[in-house]
Parts: structure tokens; C-alpha cells; sequence
């Protein structure tokens, strides 16, 4: 069902005969040329620069390992890493359980289920658009509306916007609020599952919550895992909340300095095109770790039926 | 992937019927409770979204200060302050982002059906290996070329116009689309295709008479996506462009806020409104095909 599990099965088999040749060059011309122009070819160039200094006005200067060097000394770097760690390991675990846990809420027979489906949906359209970070900022304001619903329980509330310990923590809230999307995946997958499997279950007396656990999540795992690498990646990419709740600075005191904001700032800010493009390459090794990590420990988690 | 969707839609009812006597009579309030929770949940994540468009249409001095959603007076003041606040009119800033919308939608259906019949229904040297990369191409992180394109686009002269932001989508870029298409070409049933060959259409007419023409669930879904994601886009709108005459839709909101936030919430709210407004008509119409394509493709 899913691009990684075709990745799984892209294994050698039997050489195809290849007959289709010159159709399938005039098919494919579009995907080359943009493979080379847009895709494949920046992403070498982008590693080139890598190893240089280049502001754009003077030509690329080759500095060697320079800009890898400066990494372990860029004290910003580091809080970056830590403020993104810190967003993707929290959010994306608290999304998923909510999704998951919705998901298998709605499956059971519940009436009016596209209802509560397309509602739980919406925010994860809208979420990241400017409008909704713009919201955001509002909303967890020091007058905002979170301050004045506590009020009514007689909490007094801060700017938690404002606040350096607490600006991460609404844009976490913000990525947890887009939930939706995996709970459609999740109620696709929930689908799947034979109702005979739990009607057999039933008869040997298995609790609800003993069905949950060890036929649902099993038979669920795969979809999980999917899920799971696929917020984790779009995750540690997040920009558009911390750029417009933060006014571009990453701000307060750098508490919501996502790494592609950081990356933005040293490469469209100050035009220090070589270490944002070692920067972007730093993430492209993050990601690509975690994802290895996901598919190695799937072995141990994650139930194929096939 | 068809399998999915087909599944579902359909009814699930042997679940819910429980065979013990005593679960069935406490059936009725356990169903009420859950549609308690399902609605105060829906309510508690909508709340911020109405309170913005309520606030929309409240006097400037009103909107803090009062969290309930109930309207006194309807006041379109706002909508009028915050169309007129910027250089342009906010329509100017509709039009831009309608603009790079239609590209990339153009760009998407176009190309990536073209690779997408390649990739499901013809044989050629490396295939596996074209496909591999294609499938890796979707987890690509956008950061990792954007530099490099930046600079290629600004040599050529293509900062400051929609070219960066549509030409990408001609050249068949948004791989997940590719993919998304040639599951869906897979499931065709070939029988076609082979008595349309016997009759001797080579590969052009197969796929424009006979594919293309079968394929509009993908392709509607891939409409609707493209639409959305391109919408809501800001990395790239951000860094193209800089010329407020080019801004899109999120620039100019953007830019209003970091000028106006202080003074004129209301107009803000106003124009952010408008600016979620075509996502959720799309949303509201193209439901079928989004709940479709995200259950069987996982998107964003």
C-alpha cells in the first residue's frame, strides 16, 4: 500500500526484457530532464558547495572540510538540534497515539463516521498554512484565548508564545493538532482486518481490550511503521509554524529555532550558501539515520502477513 | 491501493453486533457516550478555527477579551480593512497564488501521468532501478537542492517570477503523484490495453484513449492534493519571492502580520480567513478523493 513497502520488495528478480525502450525514454523525458535540473543535479551541486564558501556574489571558494568543522563549534547548531529533536520525539509519538487511538474509537461501528472523519481531517489541511500559525500566535498569546479558557478554571496564564520555555511546546501542540491524517490511514488499515478475526476472538472470549492488543496493534503494525517514518520525516522538516510564530527570528531566545529555519537563516538570510548546504546535508544524514533505525527495529515490532 | 479504497466504504457491521444479551443492552449508552467524547473532542480542536472566524466579523476592541462564539452584531468592516491594507489589493495576492496553483496543477497531471505509464506499463532497460530512485526521490528532503536551484533560477533570471514554483511540477518532480498514478494504472485490467495493441495503437494512444481516461480518480486526486499543497506552501514562495507585486497569498498574509499584528487583528483574521477559505471549499467538495488518496498513499 504504501512507497515503503515497495522499496521493501524492490529486490533483484528476473531481468525483465526490455522491449519498450524508446516508448518509455519519450515517457520518462519530462522525469529526466527534471531529475537532472531540479532534483538529482542540485542535490550532487548541493554537495559540492558543501565543501565551499560561497555568498552568491563571489564565485564558490573550496574550503575543504571547513564548513563540517565549524559544526561542532556552532553553539546555535547545537541548540537547533536539540529544539527539533525535541519537537519531532514529542510530537510525533503523541500524534500517532491520538490518531491511533481515534481511528480504532471510530472503526467500531460508529454512526456517522465520514462526519467525524472529514472534522478530524480539517487540521491537518489547514495546519500548515500561514493562517493557522498566525492563529497560533494569537491564540497562545498572553490575552490570547488559551489564557482566557484557564481563567475560567481561575489559572492565571501566561505568553506562552513569548515565553522561551513554552514557544516549543505550542508548536508541538500544533503538529499533534494535525493528527488527521494518519487517523485516515490508520481507519484504512483498521479496514482491512477481517471482522471474522474478532467474531473469532469473541468466541474465545477475548476481552476488548485483549482484542485491541493482540489482534488490532499486530495486525496494525505495518501501517503503524509507515506512519511513524513518514511523520518522523516530514517532522524534522517543519518550517512554516516556527518561522511565523517566531516573526523569522526562531525566537524566544532561539527556543523555536527548528533546524530548517536555522538553515534558512544561514542560507537566505545571510547568504552563507557552502555551510547551509552542508547544513542540509547534516539533515539528509538525520533523517536517512532515523529511518534506518525505523526499518531495523521494525524487525522486532512491526507483524507482516504476507 | 484500489483494494483499499473499496474497503473503505464498505459497511462494517458484524463488529458492532455483540452476541452477549447484557453488552446489547448497554449498547445505547455506550454509544452515546462515545458520540459525547467524538463531539467534544471535534469541538475542543475546531474551537481556535470558529473562534478566528467569529472574531473576523467582531469590532477590532471586541476580539480579546471575548472567547465565546456567539456574534452580537455582524461586522464586515474587517474584511473591507484588511482587503484594502497592503499595496495591492488582496485579491492581487489571490490571483498570484491561483496562478502558481494552475502551473503546478498542470505540470502534475501532465507529467506525472506520462512517467506513471511508463513506470506501470512499459518494459525498459533499468526500470527497477529508475523506480528505485523515483521512490527515494519522494522522501527527499527539499532543503537538500533548494540551494543549488536557487542559485541555478537566479542566474537565469527567474527570481521574482512563478517559473521556480511551476517548472519543477512540468518536469514531473512531486514523485509521490508518479507513484500515487501507477498504483492506480496497475490495477487497469491489461486485457484492455492488449486488445487496443492488437488493434494497433502503439503506446501514445493506449495511454491518452485508453489509460487516461480510466484514470481520473488519480487524477482528481492529484488535483486536489496539488492544489492544497501548493496553497499552503511557504518554503519556496518565501525564498522566490521577494517582490511584494509577485507576493502569493501566505507572503502577503506574512507580511501583514509583521506590519499590522499590533494594531488591526481583526483585518488580519479577516484576510486569514480568505486565504483558508479555497482550501476548505476544496476540502468540502474533493472529499471523496482526498479521503482516497490519503488512505492509500499516506500523504502529508
Amino acid at each position: 500500500m504504501s512507497a515503503i513497502n515497495e522499496l521493501r520488495s524492490l529486490k533483484a528478480g528476473p531481468k525483465p526484457i526490455a522491449r519498450d525502450d524508446k516508448a518509455a525514454f519519450w515517457f520518462l523525458l519530462p522525469w529526466f530532464l527534471g531529475l537532472l535540473a531540479v532534483t538529482a543535479g542540485p542535490m550532487l551541486a548541493s554537495l559540492g558547495l558543501s565543501f565551499t564558501k560561497y555568498n552568491l556574489l563571489q564565485p564558490p571558494s573550496f574550503t575543504g572540510l571547513d564548513n563540517f568543522v565549524r559544526m561542532f563549534t556552532d553553539s546555535r547548531l547545537h541548540h537547533s538540534l536539540v529544539v527539533t529533536f525535541t519537537y519531532v520525539l514529542v510530537s510525533v509519538p503523541l500524534q500517532l497515539a491520538l490518531a491511533l487511538g481515534l481511528a480504532v474509537l471510530l472503526d467500531r461501528g460508529v454512526r456517522g463516521l465520514s462526519f467525524y472523519r472529514s472534522v478530524y481531517y480539517l487540521p491537518s489541511l489547514i495546519g500548515g498554512s500561514v493562517a493557522i500559525a498566525v492563529l497560533w500566535r494569537t491564540v497562545f498569546g498572553t490575552d490570547g484565548l488559551f489564557n482566557q479558557f484557564l481563567a475560567l478554571f481561575g489559572i492565571e496564564g501566561q505568553g506562552w508564545i513569548s515565553s522561551p520555555d513554552t514557544a516549543l511546546w505550542t508548536l508541538i501542540l500544533l503538529n499533534v493538532w494535525t493528527f488527521g491524517s494518519p487517523m485516515v490511514i490508520f481507519l484504512a488499515g483498521l479496514r482491512q482486518i477481517p471482522a471474522s478475526y474478532y467474531e473469532a476472538a469473541s468466541v474465545d472470549g477475548a476481552s476488548k481490550t485483549r482484542q485491541f492488543w493482540s489482534l488490532t496493534l499486530p495486525l496494525l503494525s505495518p501501517i503503524i511503521f509507515f506512519n511513524l517514518v513518514l511523520q518522523i520525516i516530514h517532522s524534522f522538516q517543519s518550517f512554516t509554524q516556527a518561522f511565523v510564530v517566531s516573526g523569522g527570528t526562531g525566537g524566544p531566545a532561539d527556543s523555536t529555532l527548528v533546524f530548517s529555519l536555522y538553515l534558512y537563516q544561514r542560507g537566505f538570510g545571510a547568504f552563507d550558501m557552502g555551510y547551509a548546504s552542508a547544513l542540509a546535508w547534516l539533515l539528509v544524514l538525520i533523517i536517512g539515520a532515523f529511518t534506518a533505525i525505523n526499518f531495523w527495529a521494525s524487525k522486532f515490532w512491526v507483524f507482516y502477513d504476507d | 491501493m484500489t483494494e483499499t479504497s473499496t474497503i473503505l466504504s464498505a459497511p462494517r457491521s458484524a463488529v458492532s453486533q455483540s452476541p452477549a444479551g447484557r453488552r446489547r443492552v448497554l449498547q445505547p449508552v455506550r454509544s452515546a457516550v462515545k458520540h459525547v467524547v467524538l463531539i467534544l473532542g471535534a469541538l475542543l480542536m475546531l474551537y481556535p478555527v470558529l473562534w478566528m472566524v467569529v472574531s473576523s466579523l467582531r469590532p477590532n476592541d471586541e476580539i480579546f477579551g471575548n472567547p465565546s462564539l456567539l456574534l452580537q452584531d455582524f461586522k464586515i468592516d474587517n474584511y473591507i480593512n484588511g482587503w484594502t491594507a497592503l499595496t495591492q489589493p488582496f485579491g492581487h495576492y489571490l490571483i498570484n497564488s491561483m496562478l502558481v496553483v494552475a502551473g503546478a496543477i498542470v505540470g502534475n497531471l501532465v507529467a506525472c501521468s506520462l512517467a506513471a505509464y511508463a513506470f506501470a506499463r512499459l518494459e525498459f532497460r533499468g526500470k527497477r532501478w529508475w523506480f528505485g530512485i523515483m521512490l527515494v526521490t519522494i522522501m527527499l528532503p527539499i532543503h537538500v537542492i533548494i540551494v543549488p536551484q536557487y542559485i541555478m533560477f537566479s542566474q537565469v533570471g527567474w527570481v521574482n517570477t512563478f517559473w521556480p514554483l511551476i517548472l519543477p511540477k512540468l518536469l514531473a518532480t512531486d514523485a509521490f503523484f508518479i507513484f500515487l498514478m501507477v498504483q492506480f494504472i496497475r490495477g487497469i485490467p491489461r486485457e484492455l490495453d492488449e486488445a487496443a495493441r492488437i488493434d494497433g495503437a502503439g503506446h501514445p494512444r493506449i495511454f491518452a484513449q485508453i489509460i487516461l481516461p480510466l484514470m481520473v480518480p488519480a487524477l482528481g486526486t492529484t488535483t486536489i492534493f496539488t492544489f492544497i499543497w501548493t496553497w499552503n506552501d511557504f518554503f519556496s514562495q518565501l525564498i522566490y519571492l521577494t517582490d511584494p507585486e509577485k507576493y502569493t497569498t501566505p507572503l502577503a498574509l506574512r507580511s501583514f502580520v509583521d506590519t499590522q499584528a499590533a494594531t488591526d487583528w481583526g483585518a488580519v483574521f479577516a484576510m486569514s480567513v480568505v486565504s483558508l477559505l479555497p482550501v476548505f471549499l476544496i476540502f468540502l467538495f474533493g472529499q471523496r478523493f482526498l479521503v482516497k488518496g490519503i488512505a492509500t498513499t499516506g500523504g502529508k
